[in-house]
């Protein structure tokens, strides 16, 4: 616990001196002859399959094949990347409404992402749950979570019960700028520090909570320092750097696992409003602009460029390439069966129990659907 | 038989689970160095450690979220809500989390947990501690609500709700827990179903309806009546509100085609009103009477004795409702 104590020392000490970085590092390039060339080009392909999903699901959604809300990753691909990328496998992961990406880097299959989407029995929830509720057990992903703040005491019990069972891993708990606001968010971390459980706190912060920029939300602005009053660690990295998110995430990881939670501030930016519908009326063009200028998956198509480990070619090939199985994934949804109407009680409850509404109700509401669906 | 209190019983079934199943943990307020506000959990820190009974700072929507993620990976929690007057700050996990969890994610997780906690006023609490709630959570489809009546159905519906694999609320009631009754003497390890009501007294000339600390009140009017003026009454106990054993009530009220709901919760919207709406529609033809209810009077309960107990449904209360009901029938 030495080198936690270290660092929550220090941090402690910046903030005291006012020293802290207000804004986040700037995107700076990274030695990439370290790194595994198959793992970067792997990051960039994902990344550019959250990209054109998420293009794509807009599209949907103006159709009308998505109902519902729906909120996109559009711009933070480097940040979503970067928290998988360090994840393991025994980790788990509870999200907010906003997570389409998470679980295609997380590594479901696109097409049982676009299915739930479109509400189909093929979807990762079986369509019970839509865009803002995926869910998957396999991989850990344990939902998205769609009132504010509602994942973090969830995140907390399963870091708790990794703790109980003696078992590895970390919980991640992936949220907005805007959640640190809610009683859940000091609740959680309140507890989370006295348990000493492997817990993460990830914030997203693309500088609005709907249309309410963070300075007005948030009475102290730089979200990774609100650990302070649990005397618990943050930091603050550039969420278009996917390289440095997940050095981070690696690093808050360790702490996590010795029984020091923490949080990762990870500055991103939204390149489009809240949600599909939202025209984000409330951000200057000029902001857009510059939050445009600079695009977390074009950047770092450009680093691969510069340090040679991909040629134009590749780039396009993975474009093509992403283009198809995004294709493939709407054509699947599109394909899929609604789900059945007699089932429409099928997961009400774990254990049934006697004397349970709903089954009989459900076959009628079926027979005057038109029988056998 | 041991006679035993109905504190006493939550206690033994907690400490016997405890035992039994190594993911049975215990979280609340209070609940170990304190042993508990209504000395519930008394001795179960000493005996299972801080790990098993875990005592939570005051953050209820935060310590029954990290039971609802704990139940996620496996664990069984069973949380205590110090009075359910303070259950309403964990009402967002409560409603929108746990009871959404299994169904929204079709059916990839369930979520063992138990919220046991005490309700009901006569305890000169005031309007802020006295309250009963059950009818905000058995309105919600996802959850399971009982409300056990007796020491007995204590230890058979706790062991249940710990057991099972759904969120279920187990509602106490502070008046409750000094009254005694028959548990069996060996540890036996009998359930009783959740969903499934109980004809706590058989009777041929009308139904009363209860649970929780009415059920003591109705099954002690029912004797008063049928020694003092020859009422028959039939009491039937819900014991689970959500699922609400709806053929045990139409059955009594078929035979004695007369009912009376007495419930401590505010008479609007509460539980005897679903309780009646269900007789109307399924036991119509057999009533030859209107159903009456006897509920708490729709104020926020006041603290001084006199106007407390004239908000609380009363024995008087009830023994008026029954002879309206048989009104006609006995001139």
């Amino acid at each position: 616990m030495g080198k936690v104590d270290e660092q929550l020392r220090q941090s402690l000490t910046t903030d005291a001196d006012g020293e802290m970085q207000q804004a986040a590092p700037h995107y700076a390039p990274h030695d990439l002859a370290k790194e595994d060339p198959e793992q970067l080009k792997h990051y960039y392909y994902m990344m550019l399959l959250m990209r054109r999903f998420e293009e794509r699901t807009g599209e949907m959604y103006t159709k009308a094949k998505i109902g519902g809300y729906c909120h996109l990753n559009l711009g933070e691909e480097a940040t979503v990347m970067g928290l998988m990328a360090a994840m393991q496998p025994e980790d788990y992961i509870y999200t907010n409404y906003r997570e389409h990406g998470y679980m295609l880097a997380r590594g479901a299959d696109p097409g049982a992402v676009m299915a739930e989407l479109f509400g189909k029995e093929t979807g990762v929830s079986r369509g019970r749950g839509g865009s803002m509720h995926l869910f998957d057990r396999k991989s850990n992903f344990m939902g998205g979570y769609a009132i504010v703040g509602g994942q973090i005491p969830l995140a907390l019990g399963a870091a708790f019960a990794l703790k109980y069972k003696g078992e590895p891993g970390v919980a991640f708990c992936q949220m907005g700028d805007g959640t640190t606001n809610i009683g859940a968010w000091h609740e959680s971390l309140n507890m989370a520090k006295l348990y000493a459980v492997p817990l993460v706190a990830f914030i997203v912060n693309n500088g609005y909570g709907m249309g309410t920029t963070v300075e007005k939300g948030s009475a102290e602005p730089d979200l990774y320092k609100k650990g302070c009053a649990f005397r618990m660690f943050g930091e603050r990295v550039n969420g278009k750097d996917v390289l440095a998110v997940r050095d981070a995430v690696r690093r808050h990881r360790e702490m996590a696992l010795n029984g020091e939670p923490t949080i990762l501030e990870c500055v991103s930016y939204r390149l489009r409003g809240h949600s599909v519908v939202d025209p984000a009326r409330y951000r200057s063009e000029e902001e857009v602009r510059a939050g445009r200028s600079e695009d977390p998956v074009q950047m770092f198509a450009k680093d691969l460029l510069d340090a040679q480990l991909v040629a134009d070619a590749w780039l396009k090939e993975t474009a093509d390439r992403v283009e198809d199985e995004v294709q493939k994934a709407i054509d699947f949804a599109e394909q899929s069966p609604d789900p059945d109407i007699k089932e429409l009680f099928t997961y009400m409850y774990a254990t049934p129990v006697a004397n349970t509404p709903g089954a009989e109700e459900a076959l009628a509401a079926a027979r005057e659907a038109g029988g056998e669906h | 038989m041991a006679v035993i209190t109905y504190r006493q019983a939550v206690h033994d079934t907690l400490r016997e689970e405890l035992r039994r199943d190594e993911n049975v943990f215990l979280l609340g307020e209070e609940i170990g160095v304190f042993e508990g506000s209504y000395k519930v959990t008394a001795g179960l820190l000493q005996e299972f450690g801080p790990r098993r009974v875990v005592d939570t700072p005051i953050a209820e929507e935060g310590f029954v979220g990290l039971a609802a993620g704990a139940a996620m990976l496996g664990l069984r929690p069973v949380v205590e809500i110090m009075t359910i007057n303070f259950i309403l700050v964990a009402i967002d996990q409560i409603v929108n989390h746990a009871a959404k969890i299994h169904y929204m994610f079709g059916g990839q997780c369930a979520v063992p947990m138990v919220i046991r906690t005490p309700g009901g006023g006569g305890q000169q609490l005031a309007a802020t501690h006295s309250q009963n709630f059950e009818a905000w959570f058995a309105f919600v489809p996802g959850l399971k609500v009982v409300c056990p009546s007796t020491p007995y159905d204590v230890k058979g519906l706790l062991r249940s709700s710990i057991r099972d694999n759904d969120p279920v609320i187990f509602l106490e009631n502070l008046a409750l827990y000094n009254t005694k009754g028959e548990v069996p003497d060996d540890a036996g390890d009998y359930t009783i179903p959740i969903g499934v009501a109980e004809v706590k007294k058989e009777g041929s000339d009308v139904t009363i309806i209860s649970y929780s600390r009415m059920t003591v009140l109705a099954l002690d009017v029912a004797r008063r009546l049928e020694q003092e003026q020859g009422i028959s009454c039939e009491v039937v106990d819900l014991r689970s509100l959500r699922p609400l054993d709806k053929p045990t009530i139409i059955n009594s009220v078929k035979k004695t085609g007369r009912a009376v709901i007495i419930e401590e919760d505010w008479r609007s919207y509460g539980v005897g009103a679903e309780v009646a709406a269900t007789i109307q529609e399924d036991a119509f033809d057999y009533l030859d009477a209107p159903v009456r209810r006897v509920a708490g009077v729709e104020v926020p309960l006041p603290y001084s004795k006199v106007l407390e107990r004239a908000a609380l449904p009363s024995a008087q209360n009830l023994i008026a409702a029954i002879n309206q009901t048989l009104e006609g029938v006995r001139t």
